[in-house]
């Protein structure tokens, strides 16, 4: 592969920082922490609506809608949580007679406490619970054991055993209508948005983490125009009550609960920063040449970071290496 | 005697013990009824709207300089979601707030007070400025335009505090104001009139405190209308196109500047240009020989864009 710099692309950098990231699962955008003390971490609650709750501790947000037919969780955050992420949820659950476990894509930040949940699921019912993901999730978890490929270390009882194949999977749960729809080559090739139809709330996975630039995870099929694609597909769902406030919740991969408003100034962040890129490579720029123009230096005080697993030089090469290819 | 001394003491304790809360109470002002806002302060700004490149009195990083530089006015046309969207709270007493309605909400089973609110009635804007003790949300709640507000009294003085904003601008040509952003009111009451004044900190893009005052008129007679606001489809573009300009490549910048005869680096805004010193480094200014916009513009319906034929009233000669 040939970049803009007419030099081999240093592919191998990106994947390894990929690789970190998922890896170590450090992405705490609030507050970056090098070695995190699970043990200090508590699970908050914040109600949406309805009988849909956000959970934050540490990794990516938890969603869990309760109704009863039981308990359906969108991402499971990390492993070493899972006993704080279990109470929370059994304080809240109506019923426990049926797990739904759904993933929104691979990164261990999301699927680490599948097993445990799994587990917890098949204690209380019997049977193990359905895990729904869409297929490429399963393909990278399935893949070969390699332990720089830290999802093919996961333990097959936490794999999804309900995938699903096509643009979207329906389902019906607690009363209410859930469409879950893939978002192709966004974050990853595997994103899923969960959409409550009922109560009106999207959890959308990482395409969406107000305040931080995206992840754009190229070694496993990610893209920045993917991401715009999945943010517009966003905003064709949400809906606001009046005057561009209220309406459809949005609870995002990262970062505080949102809503339209907010999502829109994410696309447009992220459109922007395309744009410029774009043009910069339109007129024969190397990744440095575009680096020292400093294209998301307006951007950078609100999304940026200098340190951490995903910094906004890696930002940066994830958007051209994607607009180069 | 000495047991009729410690008697009287005593009295004068326990009557300023008693008097000291409604001493309190009676230092705070009545901000309730309806306003009338004054635009004689920045009336061009607020009124018929900025100019592209005028950055002036704004204490802005070089972030938010370019992200100004960087916005086209076609914006709130072609993404719809723009169009119905209110000032943030930062913002909502600056702009047209004709009228402003403040009242208060109390408990009613304990008549304590909860919350002094307001509405104006371009988008029906309202303000919940909660005066019960209550904490503000965690971070990870979700953002309002106008924030979360909660005040305390200081003397005569209605001091608030405002967080969970969501992200909006201090200007309406595209200067910036963050999601992280915070600010704190100061709204006082001179008999008939009202002045507050904001302190808005931004670590995304200001390096100091923006602070800027806003007045009103106690206009008791005011009625209020409902308002409404529905997007349409104003410009036919695809689906996700949002209009800015590339850096260095917005032809508006100068405007401001050459219009107005100013230095361009003055127009730019940022921290140093905001006090008095700053004008022994802009030197001398050549005077415009005459004005050319908004040359009279001190309220409402008081701020042409144009100077009439008749040099002698809306263009008047500035030598």
């Amino acid at each position: 592969m040939i970049g803009g710099t007419g030099q081999p692309m240093n592919l191998q950098r990106v994947a390894l920082a990929s690789v970190m990231l998922v890896f170590l699962g450090l992405l705490n955008f609030t507050n970056a922490q090098e070695n995190p003390n699970f043990d200090e971490v508590s699970i908050r609650v914040l109600p949406v609506r309805d009988n849909i709750y956000m959970l934050v501790g540490l990794g990516g947000n938890i969603t869990v809608q309760v109704g009863e037919n039981g308990v359906l969780v969108v991402d499971t955050q990390f492993a070493p949580l899972s006993e704080k992420i279990k109470a929370t949820i059994n304080d809240l659950a109506q019923s426990t007679s049926r797990y739904i476990i759904i993933n929104t894509h691979v990164h261990l930040d999301h699927v680490g406490g599948n097993e445990a949940l799994a587990q917890w699921a098949r204690e209380h019912t019997g049977t193990a619970p359905q895990i729904i993901a869409h297929e490429n999730v399963l393909v990278r978890v399935t893949a070969p054991p390699d332990e720089n490929i830290p999802e093919t270390q996961i333990s097959p009882t936490a794999w999804p055993n309900a995938p699903y194949l096509t643009g979207f999977k329906d389902l019906y749960f607690n009363g209410e209508p859930i469409e879950i729809l893939h978002q192709p080559e966004a974050h990853t090739d595997g994103d899923s948005m969960v959409f409550f139809r009922s109560s009106d709330v999207v959890s959308t996975g990482d395409i969406f983490t107000p305040g931080n630039y995206p992840v754009i995870d190229i070694a496993r099929g990610g893209s920045v125009q993917g991401i715009i694609n999945a943010l517009n597909r966003l905003l064709r769902i949400t809906v606001v009550e009046a005057f561009q406030e209220g309406g459809t919740k949005v609870i995002p991969g990262h970062g505080r609960l949102c809503e339209e408003a907010d999502v829109v100034e994410y696309r447009n962040m992220i459109t922007i920063i395309r744009d410029r890129v774009q043009n910069l490579i339109n007129r024969g720029m190397s990744l440095q040449e575009v680096k020292n123009t400093r294209p998301t230096l307006d951007y950078d005080t609100e999304y940026g970071s200098d340190t951490g697993f995903w910094t906004t030089d890696m930002f940066i090469e994830a958007v051209y290496r994607s607009l180069s290819e | 005697m000495r047991r009729y001394v410690i008697f009287t003491n005593g009295l004068l304790v326990l009557s300023a013990c008693l008097l000291i809360p409604g001493m309190s109470t009676l230092a705070q002002s009545d901000l309730t009824g309806f306003w009338v806002g004054l635009y004689h302060e920045d009336a061009p700004e607020r009124l018929p709207g900025p100019q592209f490149g005028d950055y002036l009195e704004l204490p802005l990083n070089e972030a938010g300089r370019m992200r100004a530089d960087s916005y086209d006015p076609n914006r709130i046309s072609a993404v719809q979601e723009f169009q119905c969207r209110p000032h943030g709270g930062d913002y909502s007493m600056r702009g047209l707030s004709v009228p402003l309605r403040i009242w208060e909400e109390y408990d009613p089973n304990t008549q304590q007070l909860i919350a002094v609110r307001t509405r104006t009635a371009w988008m029906e804007m309202e303000r919940t400025i909660y005066m019960d003790g209550r904490a503000h949300p965690p971070e990870y709640a979700h953002h309002t335009w106008q924030g979360f507000s909660t005040g305390v009294w200081e003397g005569n003085m209605l001091s608030v505090t405002t967080t969970h904003l969501k992200p909006s601008y201090l200007r309406r040509n595209g200067v910036p104001r963050s999601a992280k952003a915070t600010f704190t009111d100061h709204w006082v009451r001179h008999g008939n009139y009202l002045t507050v004044t904001t302190f808005i900190d931004d670590p995304v893009f200001l390096t100091e405190p923006l602070v800027r005052s806003s007045n009103w008129v106690f206009e008791p007679t005011m009625k209020m209308s409902p308002y409404s606001c529905e997007p349409a489809t104003e410009m036919f573009v695809p689906e996700g196109t949002v209009p800015h300009y590339l850096p260095g490549q917005n032809p508006f910048n100068s405007e401001f500047s050459d219009l107005f005869g100013l230095p361009f680096e003055a127009t730019r805004g940022g921290a140093e240009t905001l006090y008095p010193e700053y004008r022994q480094e802009m030197g001398e200014i050549p005077t415009p020989p005459q004005c050319w916009r908004y040359c009279i513009c001190t309220g409402l319906f008081n701020c042409p864009e144009r100077p009439s034929p008749s040099p002698s009233t809306n263009g008047r000669t500035l030598e």
